[in-house]
């Protein structure tokens, strides 16, 4: 599939609050946006994909989206792999495009938990709430302090996450926290989950996001040419919640990375840039040893050394991922790494290489990445 | 103010009366051998649905913990700062529990020794632990 689909387009909604507003209606002007940015008409869209409302999932929404769109997709319907859905999406469209059962598909995503209902993220776990354990944010500490002990990982070095990705944000007009963290400020807010502090957790967002997948010759046929092929993807998925795993410090990731690199046929040196699901921390770091762009341990010391930074060896979350841009799960991220090889970023990196993406849902359950090429 | 409590599943019921026993139960697969916890119908190795419940000898240690500052739950408002920690049994399965006595957290370390020590929140008896300094 190296390169057979593109991402034409690129839309969204401003991030942030947007109080009154359904998150359908966020929806459409996400994919107004996309569709104007591709230079396409509505009229040649013939497949509307869109990721579960992560605060309200609901019976066929995928046809109340197409609905709201007016379009009769061929192909189309909703997602739930959480955060993972909208890479997975991508690269389902990405086959169904290559089968022939459609030619431009609408990928989407939208929800409104800031000012709408955001108790999914606070919610007991099941039985084991009669110990306590409630949020999202818990099964992630978890993760976080194993880590942590393991390693003998210096809270800074995992600040140095949040204190990077922050930078970036603060630098993106369209961020929804557009203020920069220091390392001393970092270590001096209060836990909240210990070892998890407010600055290790991502922002909640209304907002939506689109993208316009359609395949390489079309586009070519179409005459776009800031297209971004899509090189590899893949997906892996954990399953055991949590506190069943033989593992807490290895995932389903690997196999997701391990799928995308061969499909691309390239290898972790050809890769410039990281749009990496920051929903906490504690995540790219598992993520970045998990694809192997460094040992296991070692991806905590990598950020502290400046790895992530802009002038650094892998430059992660350029918009400012979901600590700092939006907290609106996995689109954004793969926007910005659209822009990054269209050469129109914010914080545009150099070089030729190509961009790895990833989304993941649950905790650490999900997993999905793309490699995107440099378009033209 | 309410506390939570598991749900009331037949699957689960030999779990939480053998708690009000003060012994901790795992299920134990026959055909593959097998051991587990949560509470389920089939062995998530084999498949097979032929199980027993075989009694933990209530020993294991830690493998993560995590410590509340902030209460989600107005339950839990007295409590914080309060661990969760996650212990593996001798015999296999993990869980989620508290520690009573780990100070919220502090006296935690990696692969600490820990021990059942039921305790009751109403009607639920729960598999709480105790650090185990033998």
């Amino acid at each position: 599939m190296r390169g057979k689909c593109v991402i034409a387009g690129v839309g969204h909604t401003a991030y942030g609050k947007q109080p009154g507003r359904d998150r359908v209606s966020l929806i459409v002007e996400a994919s107004r946006n996309a569709l104007i940015d591709a230079g396409v008409d509505k009229a040649v869209v013939d497949g509307v994909l869109v990721k579960m409302a992560n605060s309200e999932p609901s019976f066929l929404y995928g046809q109340r989206v197409a609905e709201a769109l007016g379009i009769r997709p061929k192909v189309g319907g909703s997602l739930d792999q959480g955060g993972a859905a909208n890479a997975a999406l991508i690269s389902y469209a990405s086959m169904a495009i290559d089968a022939g059962m459609m030619e431009i598909a609408i990928v989407c995503f939208g929800d409104n938990p800031r000012t709408g209902n955001r108790q999914v993220y606070a919610r007991p776990r099941g039985d084991d709430a009669v110990y306590g354990f409630y949020s999202t944010a818990a099964g992630y500490a978890l993760i976080h302090q194993r880590y942590k002990q393991q390693y003998s990982v210096p809270d800074a070095h995992i600040g140095a996450v949040a204190v990077t990705v922050r930078d970036h944000g603060a630098r993106n007009p369209n961020a929804q926290l557009k203020l920069p963290l220091t390392l001393d400020a970092y270590l001096d807010a209060p836990y909240l989950i210990e070892p998890m502090r407010r600055d290790d957790c991502c922002l909640v967002s209304d907002g939506a996001a689109a993208v316009i997948v359609m395949s390489a010759k079309k586009a070519g046929e179409l005459g776009i040419d800031h297209a971004v092929p899509i090189l590899g993807f893949g997906q892996g998925q954990e399953s055991w919640d949590v506190h069943l795993r033989p593992d807490l410090l290895r995932t389903m990731a690997i196999e997701s990375g391990e799928t995308a690199f061969r499909m691309a046929g390239l290898t972790h040196k050809d890769i410039g840039v990281a749009q990496l699901y920051d929903c906490f921390t504690i995540t790219p770091l598992i993520t970045l040893e998990d694809y192997g762009f460094c040992a296991a341990g070692q991806a905590a010391a990598f950020a502290a050394e400046g790895g992530f930074a802009l002038d650094g060896q892998l430059p992660m979350n350029t918009s400012g991922g979901l600590l700092s841009e939006t907290g609106t799960p996995g689109l954004p991220l793969i926007i910005e790494g659209v822009r990054q090889m269209r050469g129109d970023a914010n914080l545009q990196v150099g070089g030729d290489k190509s961009c790895i993406v990833s989304n993941q849902g649950g905790t650490m359950h999900t997993h999905s990445t793309l490699i995107l090429g440099r378009a033209g | 103010m309410s506390f939570p409590q598991p749900a009331d599943t037949p699957v689960a019921k030999p779990y939480w009366e053998a708690l009000k026993r003060g012994e901790l139960v795992f299920q134990r697969c026959r055909h593959c051998g097998e051991s587990w916890l949560p509470a389920r119908e089939s062995c998530p190795r084999c498949l097979s649905p032929e199980n027993d419940w075989v009694k933990s000898n209530g020993r294991g240690e830690v493998v993560s913990w995590i410590v509340y500052h902030t209460a989600y739950d107005e339950a839990f408002g007295s409590r914080v700062p309060y661990d969760v920690t996650l212990v593996k049994l001798d015999e296999g399965p993990q869980l989620l529990t508290n520690v009573v006595d780990s100070e919220a957290g502090k006296r935690l370390k990696l692969g600490s020794r820990v021990r059942l020590k039921v305790e009751s929140e109403g009607d639920v008896a729960l598999a709480r632990f105790q650090l185990d300094d033998d």
